[in-house]
């Protein structure tokens, strides 16, 4: 889809999404905060001046999209890019989409190529400001190129954990050893096997055929993939299945390990929607990050008399909390960061708060992007809209996954403390609960009661570590219990 | 009298088309044709259905009061006008000139109505009818937008072969009624020229008959082209002529050529369950779509579906399935020629376009010698001998003279050269011709692609824009949730003048026409632009296609005053 045409109709955020991920981590935390009318305008008017070399960033396309292919590159090394210029097309899980850049310049390297898969989020190409830098680039290119391993990420946990529905699977691969020696075998797969192979990273070359004169049919690879072939449309379900449904971000899918029990007579199975779907997928990944939680108490008084204060204005409670981590989170970059590959951490330039919502049976997370950079009145104003197009339905892909940080708040509830899972591609997560009046001792030994709220954060313990997100709730509980600054 | 008035105000609305000063003409030098002349301005290309039943009896009524009276010019010949085809083509050029009152017979050797009616557009289109409504129905998610529940959908293969046979037939004898219906008289059997305006017909070995002609029309057309090495079995390796029958739905089948042809086939047996590997011998699939169109149709009508494809590859053998072996088909690089690989498959269809059906034609009796198997004709489609010198008399429409291989092409071709014998001195307007793709949804098109535009206007030196709108943001085509969707306008900024336009959309076949018709009457896009279309529409993708262009000047052409009616 020629996406210069998208900007002009209904669904023009979609090329804005894309372009998002265009801005650049070489630096971050130059930015001024400015009580702009128009943050975004300033925002990039700012960022021009500071990034000389940007990385172009997979796209995330879709919600479910963890990885793209590029299909092809529309244009070269050394080509001159307007903004607004379509410069790749990307493949992911539901469409091919044209992604525009959003700067002028000179695409100096190319670092994923044509064909090639790389994470979202993961750089595909640098984008120079003048020829000079070029060079420049191009250096970085070759040396991140040969640093990072971006083609093959290990699908490995997710084809082995949908294997017990599949007992084929094991008799397949010793067949396909054994009958056949006679030299290089061809490989015969109709198309759509072909493409459900790919789709669900079955090696072709393991499937053994049971079709027509040996080939590999649709079924043979969904036998292999460990999907029931039950749908012939080929709809693109993800296969892990968990039998509980997740709730919110607190529950853990415990059920996904043992195998499937009996149905109790008198139940009724539900499939899950595309969210619950995505839901599902996102929290057996999180298994793959060794995570660790650290609790801190927060006395909310201030905040409170704050929040009364404010709330005609339209701010509301979320608006000043994710004000609060996003300011916190700017002192200690290393809890905005994540672990992408294992071996690095990703900076993020800007402050994305991703905010949980539970909404019609799903979950979803809506971001306030540059968190720490808008107003309190502009991020409740912000967060008032995103709420709306939730539930309309209407969220843009980077309106909800283009988040850096999230926080989940229980509170409302008169939860008192609970346990988040980290969400892939974040570094932390922070579960707020309750604020409770509750007798406190101050350090000369005088009791008094305070509303204490306790807030609980996990973190990828890769790259944060417990000092780290002790000194990050140090400071938030400082900007909580001395909220001034949050209106500044 | 409605159908009086209709006439009257047609003549009145295009006074300044020469078509029409005929038309006048012809009223006022017979008082015979007064209350007929309405249905014979009707007469013209596609409206078989029309001329059906009730009024069929009217027609021999007519053609008895004009034939002797026009007829009588041709004293010294059988014929004033003979066509060899009856395709449709032919059709056109003997509708138009029996319209004209000359004494017109049309050779065929085969069934009335060619290609397009028997083996071609037509049949296709019935199965594109059905492809479409399968699809539909097994979109599960599309059924779910609307609200709808659907149980699985399914298919006979044998009805639907039927209506396909149906729809033929009944064009066929649509066709054939109108020619009777005119009184241009149907000659069977082979045409073979003889020599300057005498022309035999009858059964091939037989002496046959011998007849005069003041004109001949070559309007023989073309059959299905096969490259050497490729074997036609007929059952598992097939060409158009044999899928559309649709004999049998095969599992997996390699189309060779991602053309026009291929692409409509890989519609309709995806849909009825087929998996679909292209074998395209250039670098590209779809070549000859504009670029940008092919590339999105690329992404609608082949990656999500059950085809595959390789590009670049020559298909240097085709073995048809026997001896219990599937249908292998060897690929080559297409410039190294080295092999490529193999493809073990259900079955095969080719295809790589079609050759000009010239054979048993007589050419070699006036000297005409074919260019690659086409007639060599002129701008009024007057045939060229092989000392490069018209050959009086003697004129070739359609695919035989490959100028443009379509149906309506050659129609248009036909009354132009009637146009031209009568002494008007017409010429055909190719880029002025639209062009579709059944799909679904449908690519259509007509004038330049964006790179054919971009090469004149670097020869000629004018400038070049595009406009595109989408068709998401079209109310009926969400309200039919087809949003997918693009149309294209390449155009002269300085003068508004239209080079082309491509649509790839639901319905773009139909939404053509406001393009095509644009461009044959050269109208400019600030004067079309102001045109009102129906709200909500699908028109309305080429309104604010219209609308969106930026032409530099504003003043529409000189004259137009606004009437207040």
């Amino acid at each position: 889809m020629a996406s210069p045409l998208l900007s002009r109709v209904s669904i023009s955020n979609a090329t804005a999404g894309n372009t998002i991920s265009f801005s650049s981590s070489v630096s971050n935390g130059l930015l001024w905060r400015r009580s702009a009318a128009f943050p975004d305008k300033s925002r990039r008017k700012v960022s021009t001046v500071q990034a000389k070399i940007r990385e172009i960033f997979m796209p995330a396309l879709s919600s479910t999209m963890t990885e793209g292919k590029i299909v092809s590159w529309i244009k070269s090394e050394g080509d001159v890019l307007s903004k607004g210029e379509s410069v790749v097309v990307v493949e992911s899980d539901k469409a091919d989409m044209d992604v525009e850049t959003f700067y002028d310049g000179i695409l100096a390297a190319i670092v994923v190529g044509d064909g090639e898969v790389a994470p979202v989020g993961a750089p595909i190409g640098l984008l120079a400001e003048t020829e000079e830098e070029i060079a420049e680039a191009k250096a970085k290119a070759s040396k991140s190129g040969s640093s990072a391993p971006p083609p093959p990420p290990p699908p490995a946990p997710a084809a082995a954990s949908a294997s017990p529905a599949a007992p084929a699977v094991a008799p397949a691969k010793s067949a396909a050893s054994a009958p056949v020696p006679d030299g290089p075998k061809k490989i015969v797969a109709t198309p759509f096997a072909k493409k459900l192979a790919k789709q669900h990273k079955v090696d072709i070359g393991s499937v053994v055929g049971t079709g027509p004169f040996g080939r590999i049919t649709p079924a043979d690879v969904e036998a292999a993939a460990g999907i029931s072939p039950s749908k012939s449309t080929g709809v693109n379900e993800v296969s892990p299945v968990a039998a509980a449904p997740a709730p919110v971000a607190a529950a853990a899918p415990k059920a996904a390990a043992s195998p499937a029990p009996p149905p109790i007579p008198g139940s009724t199975v539900v499939p899950f929607t595309t969210m619950q779907a995505a839901v599902s997928k996102n929290m057996v990944e999180s298994l793959s990050v060794p995570t660790f939680r650290v609790g801190y108490p927060v006395l909310t008084d201030k905040l409170d008399a704050l929040y009364e204060k404010v709330k005609p204005k339209g701010v509301t409670m979320t608006a000043l909390l994710a004000k609060a981590a996003a300011m916190a989170l700017a002192q200690h970059p290393v809890v905005n960061a994540s672990c992408k590959d294992g071996k690095s951490f990703t900076y993020n330039s800007s402050i994305n708060i991703a905010v949980a919502v539970a909404i019609n049976g799903g979950l979803i997370t809506p971001v306030l992007q540059d968190a720490d950079k808008l107003d309190l009145y502009l991020l409740s104003q912000k967060w008032k809209e995103l709420v709306e197009k939730a539930r309309a339905k209407q969220l843009q892909a980077h309106e909800y996954n283009s988040g850096t940080f999230t926080l989940s708040n229980l509170g409302m509830f008169g939860v008192d403390r609970f346990d988040a899972i980290l969400p892939p591609g974040q570094g932390a997560i922070m579960a707020v609960g309750a604020s409770k009046p509750t007798v406190v001792t101050d350090k000369d030994g005088f009791f008094s009661v305070k509303s204490k709220m306790l807030v609980n954060v996990t973190a990828d313990h890769r790259i944060i570590y417990g000092a780290d997100l002790a000194a990050f709730l140090q400071t938030f509980a400082k900007i909580v219990e001395n909220p001034e600054s949050l209106t500044l | 009298m409605s159908s009086l008035s209709l006439w009257i105000s047609s003549s009145v609305a295009v006074t300044a088309r020469s078509e029409s000063d005929h038309r006048l003409r012809l009223l006022s030098s017979s008082s015979a044709t007064i209350a007929t002349s309405p249905a014979l301005h009707f007469c013209c290309l596609r409206t078989e259905a029309l001329k059906l039943g009730a009024k069929s009896n009217r027609w021999k009524v007519v053609a008895a009061a004009v034939a002797p009276q026009n007829g009588s010019a041709s004293d010294e010949f059988d014929y004033n006008l003979v066509i060899i085809g009856a395709g449709v083509g032919g059709h056109g050029a003997a509708l138009h000139a029996a319209e004209k009152g000359w004494k017109t017979a049309i050779i065929e050797g085969d069934v009335v109505g060619g290609t397009c009616v028997n083996r071609g557009c037509v049949p296709s289109k019935a199965l594109l009818a059905v492809s479409g409504r399968m699809r539909e129905l097994q979109d599960e998610h599309h059924m779910k937008a609307f609200g709808l529940q659907v149980a699985a959908a399914g298919y006979d293969r044998q009805g639907v072969a039927d209506h396909a046979n149906n729809l033929a037939s009944k064009i066929r004898s649509n066709l054939t009624n109108s020619l009777k219906g005119l009184g241009v008289d149907i000659l069977e059997g082979v045409g073979t020229i003889l020599g300057p305006q005498k022309v035999k017909y009858g059964k091939v070995g037989s002496s046959g008959n011998v007849i005069t002609a003041k004109d001949i029309i070559i309007a023989t057309g073309s059959v299905p082209f096969v490259p050497k090495g490729v074997e036609v079995d007929g059952k598992t390796v097939i060409t158009s002529d044999q899928a559309l029958k649709l004999e049998f739905v095969p599992d997996w089948i390699a189309i060779v050529g991602s053309g026009y042809i291929g692409l409509e086939f890989s519609d309709v047996y995806t849909a009825l369950g087929s998996e679909v590997t292209f074998v395209e011998a250039l670098d590209q699939l779809m070549p000859g779509f504009d670029p940008e169109i092919g590339k999105l149709a690329q992404r609608v009508l082949i990656n999500p579906r059950k085809i595959d494809y390789y590009t670049g590859v020559f298909a240097s053998k085709i073995t048809p399935a026997k001896d219990g072996k599937p249908v292998i088909i060897d690929l080559i690089d297409a410039k190294t020629k080295e092999p490529k690989d193999t493809l073990e498959v259900d079955a095969a269809l080719i295809a790589t376009g079609r050759a000009p059906f010239t054979k048993g034609l007589g050419l070699e009796n006036i000297r005409v010698e074919t260019q690659r198997g086409f007639v060599p004709v002129d701008e009024h489609m007057q045939v060229i001998d092989v000392d490069g010198k018209l050959v009086p008399h003697v004129y070739c429409i359609g695919d035989a003279n490959g100028k443009m291989m379509l149906a309506h092409a050659a129609s248009a071709q036909g009354i132009s050269v009637v146009e031209q014998i009568s002494g008007k001195g017409n010429v055909v307007n190719h880029l002025s011709i639209p062009a579709a793709c059944f799909t679904h949804p449908e690519i259509s098109m007509v004038g330049l692609t964006e790179p054919q535009a971009r090469e004149k206007a670097e020869k000629e030196g004018f400038e070049v824009s595009v406009a595109k709108t989408s068709f998401k943001a079209n109310t009926k085509a969400l309200a039919e949730n087809e949003g997918e969707g693009l149309a294209k306008l390449i155009y002269r900024p300085d003068n508004g003048e239209i080079l082309g336009v491509h649509i790839f959309g639901l319905h773009a076949a139909d939404l053509i026409h406001e393009a095509s018709n644009a461009i044959a009457l050269g109208t400019r896009i600030q004067d079309i632009k102001f045109a009102v279309h129906a709200h909500p529409t699908l028109s309305e993708v080429l309104d604010e296609l219209f609308k969106s262009a930026k032409v530099k000047i504003n003043t529409s052409s000189p004259g137009v005053a606004p009437v207040t009616v």
